[in-house]
């Protein structure tokens, strides 16, 4: 351990016997030190994150009462149900339609922002992440609300335009509309503060030399906004595709997977079979098909924020 | 001012000038409409919660044109504020948050000083490892965590479940990793003639960090307390899953379960709780924005 710590510092510490001796000790003592002082870490992540990782594979191979070990037999069994099917068709639909429309609408309002002078600025971000702020299970309540099947506020204003009253959450169709609304709604905040600080990272050079070029506005977008943020871009979107694929508490409030399990995801699911259906391990093998989407999404943001690391 | 910037480009030759202050004027002013199209798109749900909290359910019931106040009252922050429940979810929620806020900095700072500083055996996976941990959502663990605690309390009859000091145990899962993440490219930032110094001067490493590293990274630290306290006051999963007695709820989840009865909305108080619910993490933010705002992006970069 110490030796590794050591090669850096071998010329120097080469000189004397009694130099190199107490500074062996000083480094010795600081791998002890540095050890101490990340073991409550390692503690943590080893006895919550990854044993209950492992557990949850261990637990997903027990039968319904988890006194017998039946293999594979849980996943089979999922196989051979619908509902599971919906709930992956579901999830993925979900993820991908909420996190293509949270990125370009970050993107479209980070660029109105970006657009105004920089003493307005500062009020607009600030009224414009509220929704990132409240918490998700309370502003999803306002949601709720807002949808409710007699008293919605939206067919209200609706009625006025003489538009007939839409089910919001009744409707399959339109409670996964309404579902993916809200989690936009959640999102875009965070896209937009992100983008908006790759925006300002932009050098003004680069517009001015692609203005004398005659590039239109488009092709500034394309040709020098786009290439300059495309690694925050790729760090959010992946990021935002781990919490939204693995997102609760807007479904579970908004439609509680109804009507007839068309909202339903996996975590929303799991949640259902595994704590309130108590079978334990099929809801953790629900939980597990998260892993893959997610691991793939993990391995490409790692090595987009290693590359950002790098060029700065 | 876009007469004037007509005239210019008409009276001097340079007509491109003109042209592109007209674009710009109007580029402005769309902006402009574009935000408070958004800016109304994104603040309708928190102000319809005030608008509903100070109806009374008369006039809720009434069905009256929802988006104005015809008869405004107090009366649904009075009942929440009075009840014993709602204060007891009010300071279980208080409690939880700081506790979990304090171990999240005692855990974190110290292992990102140690990460970012003092380099050893397997330092660099361990950063990486955290950063993945933090990538590791709540929904993938609550069904074996559950598990784990009902078997630890049949084993060694330490009740969790059901208690609020689990979540305690359950919230630095998912603050520590982030906090730890950031508080690392903090102190990355640092110059390393600092500590050097600080060294050479005869601190040990402990001083250095409270002496040297602390009130340097002060606003990374800010950051990643403000960070923890959000995520804490808002987690719903976890809570959900482990407590479920009304005197162990938190915020979120017993505004949910105790307000919804049965099929009965009492929405003036639902959205009045929610309002309540809201307010710490808003009030934070309205004061501390750019901390906040530094900690979001943070996130997205390796020190």
């Amino acid at each position: 351990m110490a030796d590794v710590v050591l090669q850096p510092n071998r010329a120097a510490t080469a000189k004397t016997a009694r130099k190199r001796s107490s500074l062996h000790n000083a480094l010795r003592r600081k791998s002890t030190v540095a050890f101490l002082m990340t073991l409550p870490l390692i503690l943590l992540i080893a006895l919550l994150v990854i044993y209950p990782a492992f557990y949850a594979i261990h637990l997903a191979t027990l039968n319904k009462s988890m006194q017998r070990f039946i293999g594979l037999s849980n996943f089979e069994f999922l196989f051979k149900r619908e509902t599971f099917w919906l709930v992956v068709k579901q999830s993925c639909i979900f993820a991908i339609t909420a996190v293509i429309f949270k990125a370009v609408l970050g993107f479209i309002i980070a660029h109105f922002v970006h657009n105004i002078p920089a003493r307005g600025q500062r009020k607009w971000r600030g009224m414009l992440l509220v929704p990132w702020v409240i918490p998700p299970a309370m502003s999803t309540l306002a949601w709720l609300w807002l949808f409710d099947p007699s008293y919605s506020a939206f067919n209200y204003t609706l009625g006025l335009f003489g538009a007939g009253p839409i089910p919001w959450t009744g409707d399959a169709l339109w409670a996964r509309f309404s579902v993916i609304l809200v989690n936009i709604w959640v999102g875009a905040p965070f896209f937009m503060i992100m983008y908006l600080a790759a925006l300002k990272s932009v050098p003004e050079q680069l517009y001015e030399a692609a203005a004398i070029d005659g590039a239109n506005w488009w092709q500034r977008i394309w040709y020098v906004t786009l290439p300059m943020m495309r690694n925050i871009i790729a760090i959010t979107t992946l990021f935002s595709l781990i919490v939204t694929f693995a997102n609760f508490d807007i479904v579970r409030i908004l439609t509680a997977g109804g009507p007839l399990d068309h909202t339903h995801i996996f975590a929303t699911w799991a949640f259902r079979v595994g704590i309130e259906g108590s079978d334990i391990p099929l809801g953790a093998s629900v939980s597990l098909f998260m892993v893959p989407i997610l691991a793939i999404a993990a391995i490409f943001i790692l090595r987009d924020v290693n590359k950002r690391g790098n060029e700065a | 001012m876009t007469t004037v910037t007509i005239d210019k480009a008409t009276r001097t030759p340079k007509v491109k000038y003109g042209s592109m202050s007209r674009d710009r004027a109007w580029a402005l002013r769309w902006s402009y409409f574009f935000l408070v199209i958004f800016a109304i798109f994104f603040l309708t749900p928190p102000v319809y919660m005030l608008i509903t909290s100070l109806k009374s359910s008369a006039e809720i019931s009434a069905a009256t044109n929802p988006w104005w106040v015809f008869h405004p009252t107090l009366e649904n922050y009075t009942s929440l504020l009075t009840s014993n429940q709602f204060l007891r979810f009010f300071w279980n929620s208080a409690i939880v948050s700081i506790f979990v806020v304090t171990i999240t900095m005692l855990i974190s700072v110290p292992a990102a000083f140690a990460l970012s500083r003092m380099r050893f055996w397997g330092s660099a996976t361990l950063a990486t490892g955290v950063f993945l941990t933090y990538l590791v959502p709540e929904t993938l663990l609550f069904i074996p965590l559950f598990k784990m605690f009902a078997v630890i309390g049949d084993f060694t009859g330490i009740q969790l479940i059901n208690r609020w000091y689990v979540l305690l145990i359950l919230y630095p899962t998912l603050t520590v990793p982030f906090c730890t993440w950031i508080m690392i490219g903090y102190f990355a930032s640092i110059p390393k003639e600092l500590d050097e110094a600080a060294i050479i001067d005869g601190a040990s490493w402990f001083q250095t960090l409270t002496r040297i590293f602390i009130p340097v990274a002060l606003p990374g630290l800010i950051a990643a307390t403000i960070f923890a306290f959000t995520v804490s006051w808002a987690q719903f999963l976890y809570p959900l899953v482990f407590t479920t007695s009304t005197d162990q709820l938190v915020m979120p989840v017993g505004i949910i379960t105790t307000l919804i009865k049965g099929d009965v909305f009492n929405w003036g108080q639902i959205m009045t709780g929610a309002l309540l619910g809201a307010a710490p993490p808003l009030i934070i933010y309205a004061f501390l924005m750019d901390y906040y705002i530094a900690g979001l992006t943070a996130g997205a970069t390796k020190g």
